[in-house]
């Protein structure tokens, strides 16, 4: 109790010093906070869109097809099985389209417009008279200069080879955060594209609901949720890897200015030291007080830091963090806004590195006070 | 009796017309043979320049090409500089392109096919069919137009099988020269794909042949592609290693 006494008496005495150490740290403290948070908060973001608006609860694809590989979509497709169940088909087929004279190589993918187990609202090509109507995502109408009730030309080639061109109408944009679903594609009913591609009864891959029960079909794998999931954890995960490195400088420094400060504690305040020995403080609780008053600045840190922390965590909880328009580009899940994720094993896990991080460096120059000679160090005699 | 003759006249009328139509056809293929004779070699060697029309300025690009048969063709580009030494080989319905500045061949599939060569009104699937129309395509004459101011005739050619890419083409075919002084390319549904414009017909070797082709994709603004023809040598001998994947590197 008493070196928590003198610990403290310390380092408030010791003022701007005390401060700027204790402003270094929490600094360190909210952006390790703040980064990993937002991370966590688009892996969040970007599985649940993607499961809601992509993936369901898994996919069963052809053997042939490849969703990242464009070159397979052109063999990539079966006939659909006849034992399938809580699974809705997607045909996925190649086209060419024609905004205002200019010439874009695109996807069409066909779904049964009420049962599609993902968000696309392909229901809306339903009830309207025009011969071929599509739904197309934002990204794509951006690119495309579309918007509802356009007309444009799309060139397509039917599973003969032979090319088939028409007007199809778009009857919705929809906005959604998963660009998979959205960039270069065009959405329609899938007899529709039955009729047009002459594939009748073909599928590229399947969507599955929650009460699929995987089973072995010939020429179709199943691949689950977690699995499709797997692209957006590694990414999150490398992301994560690359912002250890700004952590580790941001925390080097902070701990460098403790250990600094400690450093120079004991060789400043070594006529204290051998006063306190000397008045029968034992080597050990010296020791302690000094690793104690550098463990203080962490918790100080910790304070400091929630106090400007926590409306800012606060604030972005609320609003969000904007992503700009080029980022959300990359052709990966994200929003416009990153909502953070403060997880408790990030925000206790980040608690205690700051603490433990602390107290070994302020132990390590503390060491050094077991060594020194208290008659001397009473007389102010550096050693 | 009335019934009897009413089913008399009626056979005579669709057998008269069948007739019609079938010595139709046979006029229309033969046509459409004499101009496969004038347009296709069994080896041919041409210097070229295609004219690529952009938004802003033209391109020229030069290249020599030879090839064999339908199904063998290999180009190589001449200038300008950046597409200097690219080269372009054609084996049955396979391509590859070697690019000089990566050093690399590699091989066009899948809607990579479909991409336009060079920034032209041509798609490499389009570079790629390279067959006789008599072969894939029913013949029929529609009727007769002046077109360049020549007398021409109207040809419907539609598919013959399913795996057509283009299942309804009309050619204008000149009718002393035995070319097409137009061309143009339909998609089933009857939407107009393509149309090409042949001029400056010249006699080679004894055969007409259009030395300067306006290929227009009509669903794409632009003034279309212009191939020129420098240059062409029918029948010529060519190499076999010509037609290797080794000329590439070479």
């Amino acid at each position: 109790m008493l070196e928590l006494k003198l610990s403290l008496k310390n380092l408030l005495g010791a003022k701007l010093r005390t401060f700027l150490n204790v402003f270094v740290l929490s600094i360190s403290f909210v952006i390790i906070i703040l980064l990993n948070s937002l991370m966590d908060g688009w892996d969040a973001q970007a599985k649940r869109d993607s499961i809601a608006w992509e993936y369901g609860n898994g996919h069963l694809l052809h053997k042939n097809y490849d969703p990242l590989d464009p070159f397979s979509i052109l063999d990539g497709h079966g006939s659909i099985p006849k034992e399938v169940n809580n699974l809705t088909p997607i045909l996925v087929h190649q086209a060419t389209i024609y905004p205002q004279g200019r010439i874009m190589s695109i996807s069409m993918k066909g779904g049964f417009p009420k049962n599609t187990f993902i968000k696309v609202p392909l229901k809306k090509v339903l009830n309207t008279n025009y011969k071929y109507p599509a739904v197309i995502g934002k990204r794509m109408a951006e690119s495309t200069k579309l918007s509802i009730g356009d007309e444009v030309l799309i060139r397509w080639r039917d599973k003969n080879g032979t090319y088939d061109a028409d007007r199809i109408t778009i009857v919705d944009v929809f906005d959604s955060d998963v660009p998979t679903v959205d960039t270069g594609q065009l959405w329609l009913d899938l007899n529709t594209l039955w009729q047009m591609t002459g594939l009748k009864n073909e599928a590229s891959f399947f969507i599955a609901n929650t009460s699929y029960k995987p089973s072995v079909l010939q020429d179709w794998k199943f691949k689950s949720q977690e699995s499709l999931l797997k692209i957006i954890t590694d990414l999150v995960n490398q992301k994560k890897y690359q912002q250890g490195i700004i952590y580790f400088l941001l925390m080097s420094i902070a701990l460098l200015a403790i250990f600094d400060t400690q450093v120079l504690s004991i060789f400043r305040r070594q006529k204290e030291i051998g006063t306190l020995i000397a008045l029968g403080m034992t080597r050990f609780r010296v020791i302690k007080l000094f690793t104690l008053e550098g463990s203080l600045y962490s918790f100080f840190s910790l304070l400091l830091g929630g106090v400007y922390g926590f409306p800012l965590f606060y604030f972005l909880s609320l609003n969000g963090f904007p992503v700009p328009p080029a980022d959300q580009k990359i052709g990966i899940a994200i929003g416009d806004f990153i909502y953070p994720v403060y997880g408790f094993n990030l925000v206790f896990g980040t608690i205690l590195t700051v603490l433990i991080s602390a107290t070994i460096v302020s132990f390590l120059p503390a060491k050094k006070i077991s060594k020194l000679n208290p008659v001397l160090a009473l007389k102010g005699k550096l050693q | 009796m009335f019934k009897n003759s009413l089913l008399s006249l009626l056979l005579i009328f669709f057998s008269f017309f069948s007739n019609c139509q079938n010595s139709s056809s046979v006029k229309a293929l033969e046509i459409i043979k004499k101009v496969d004779n004038n347009m296709f070699a069994d080896t041919q060697i041409m210097d070229s320049k295609m004219i690529v029309y952009g938004k802003r300025k033209s391109r020229t690009i030069r290249s020599k090409g030879y090839s064999k048969g339908a199904y063998k063709n290999y180009t190589e580009y001449l200038s300008p500089e950046r597409e200097k030494g690219t080269k372009m080989l054609k084996l049955d319905n396979r391509l590859w392109i070697y690019s000089p500045s990566t050093d690399r061949i590699i091989q066009l599939s899948g809607h990579l096919l479909r991409q336009s060569v060079m920034g032209s009104d041509l798609s490499y699937e389009d570079m790629m069919e390279e067959q006789k129309l008599s072969e894939i395509y029913y013949c029929n004459i529609l009727g007769e137009e002046s077109i360049q101011n020549r007398n021409c005739w109207k040809l419907e050619l539609v598919a013959k099988k399913e795996d057509v890419s283009y299942h309804k083409r009309i050619l204008y075919i000149d009718q002393s020269w035995f070319v097409p002084l137009k061309s143009e390319l339909y998609a089933k549904s009857g939407e107009l794909l393509k149309r090409t414009t042949f001029n400056e017909i010249k006699k080679i070797q004894n055969r007409w042949y259009p030395t300067k082709i306006n290929f227009k994709d009509v669903l794409k603004s632009g003034k279309g592609t212009d191939f020129i023809v420098l240059e062409v040598l029918f029948n010529p001998p060519i190499r076999n290693d010509f037609f290797l994947k080794s000329i590439l590197k070479k």
